[in-house]
């Protein structure tokens, strides 16, 4: 109890660190996972290819191995003294998004063949297809392995803590470092996550009961 | 291909269109790959010096290590995930209440605690000495949750009669559950079993933030120490490192979809899963087929309503 109340206001800082960087790199993930997926599903025989490489390779890298080339790698490329939760938030975007474009993919092919042939014999082409039948019919399916999705994103930020961007689980190496008793640290950097996922999944489940919709 | 439902085969306009979609994304592809090389190139990243450090013999030592530690960690991870998988997943359909509510919660605890977090704490509280073991048993503790999720869904989509029919013939509880529904289990549950075993490999990678010397450490110690042109090759030990990890995850995951297509083969008990990554809702499992598999029943379904 007095680790947290001697040091709750870098607990706090920790905590929205957390927050926000979940929050950046799910949008990130979210918007680009659904791009991939739309390519991994279209009639062009490249943008195919590229789908399948981007998420086979994302799928099989490490997420720290990720990390490293966002810190190491992506400054030389573009400029260095990038921050360091930009870095983060992009390492973990980018692994998130290959996760999130098999998920619309799977989403995809389990909307009835009816509705996507309904749609071609309307005249509607590959990409109106895709927006305004598909992906909307997808999204019911889509939302349980999204929201699992979302918090192991939430779990994996803790790695990004580990490259100096504040989290809970910086705060958690800082107080330890400092000798603190680490079952306590460990209880309360725990309930923190804790907080986070169940909100999500909460969230989840609600959005899944708005869209629910029978059949 | 089923993704073709959702566009006509092109015609001659078509596909002079969908030429010219290639040739711009081909380019634009190539563009962000070329330009990075530039980048890196023009900063001296792709410099022979920089590449020439791995034929140094200690630096392909200390790679080789690396791999060995890296395979260590996750061999003894595997194995205590996958003992703890089926005692967790045992427990949690246990017939007695406490046992079950015991499970039940160690599973949802440890599962909803990020990995490095679990590890970290075992490490400074109880292994400070032997990262190894603290790495493995909280790569054990967490996959092992996993594992008992993936294992009880495996169970749970045993048909009934098989279970019925082994009480009926007189057998006990373990007797059911060992020679009946774990070894059809196990069988359905093989490619997503193997799934997970892929992320703990991916996952032996949290092991430098706890010191412990596996490949990622490795990588990180050899570009932090080796100086080249008055640089550090970061570029190029990412590079060799990262297509090392990236072969040893794509063989794994290359066993599990030969297992998945292999038991397709086979006519009796119940087939395999597709090899996805385990859910974390465990209701989602049988939702995930393969593309093909999905649609087939769906017309039908249309067809009756």
């Amino acid at each position: 109890m007095n680790v947290l109340l001697d040091h709750f206001s870098d607990f706090r800082a920790g905590f929205l660190g957390t927050l926000s960087i979940t929050v950046v790199s799910s949008v990130i993930a979210l918007l680009l996972g659904i791009l991939i997926a739309g390519f991994r599903v279209s009639p062009v025989p490249p943008l195919r290819f590229f789908g399948t490489a981007w998420v086979t390779l994302l799928r099989n890298t490490p997420l720290t191995l990720l990390f490293l080339v966002s810190f190491f790698v992506v400054p030389e490329i573009l400029f260095p003294g990038m921050s360091t939760f930009v870095l983060g938030a992009i390492a973990l975007g980018l692994y998130t998004s290959a996760f999130v474009a098999e998920a619309v993919r799977s989403g995809v092919s389990t909307v009835p063949l009816g509705q996507a042939e309904a749609a071609r014999s309307l005249g509607m082409s590959f990409s109106q297809t895709l927006r305004l039948v598909v992906l909307p019919q997808a999204t019911r399916t889509v939302l349980p392995p999204l929201s699992s999705i979302f918090i192991a994103l939430t779990k994996n930020s803790a790695i990004a803590g580990a490259f100096s961007v504040t989290e809970l689980f910086g705060w958690q190496k800082l107080l330890s470092d400092q000798g603190y008793d680490i079952v306590s640290l460990f209880f309360w950097v725990a309930l923190g996550y804790l907080v986070i996922t169940f909100t999500l999944s909460g969230v989840f489940r609600l959005l899944e009961r708005r869209l629910e919709v029978a059949r | 291909m089923s993704a073709s439902v959702l566009y006509d085969a092109p015609g001659p306009k078509a596909i002079a269109r969908n030429r010219v979609y290639a040739v711009i994304g081909t380019l634009a592809v190539l563009g962000v790959v070329g330009v990075s090389i530039a980048r890196l190139a023009q900063k001296g990243h792709f410099a022979p010096e920089m590449w020439d450090i791995f034929n140094y013999a200690g630096i392909r030592q200390n790679i080789a290590d690396g791999v060995v530690s890296t395979l260590k960690a996750f061999g003894i991870a595997a194995v205590g995930s996958l003992v703890l998988g089926v005692v967790l997943a045992v427990g949690r359909l246990s017939d007695h209440r406490p046992v079950r509510w015991l499970a039940t919660t160690f599973i949802e605890v440890f599962r909803s605690i990020p990995l490095l977090i679990t590890i970290y704490a075992v490490w400074v509280g109880f292994l400070t000495d032997h990262s190894m073991w603290a790495l493995a048993l909280g790569l054990s503790l967490y996959n092992g949750c996993v594992q008992a999720e993936v294992l009880r869904a495996g169970i749970n989509s045993v048909p009934r009669g098989q279970r019925e029919a082994a009480y009926a013939l007189g057998l006990r509880k373990t007797q059911v559950m060992t020679s009946v529904l774990m070894p059809q289990a196990v069988r359905a549950m093989m490619p997503t079993i193997i799934s997970q075993l892929v992320v703990t490999l991916k996952d032996t990678s949290l092991g430098f933030i706890i010191l412990y010397p596996e490949l990622l450490y490795a990588a990180r110690l050899i570009a932090s120490n080796t100086q080249v042109n008055g640089q550090y090759p970061y570029v190029s030990t990412i590079i060799v490192i990262g297509v090392i990890y990236v072969a040893m995850c794509l063989a794994l995951s290359a066993l599990a979809n030969w297992i998945e297509q292999r038991g397709r083969r086979a006519k009796t008990g119940i087939g395999p899963a597709a090899a996805a990554e385990p859910e974390e809702a465990p209701g989602v499992l049988g939702h995930t087929g393969t593309a093909a598999d999905d649609l087939g029943p769906h017309i039908t379904k249309d067809t009756r309503s």
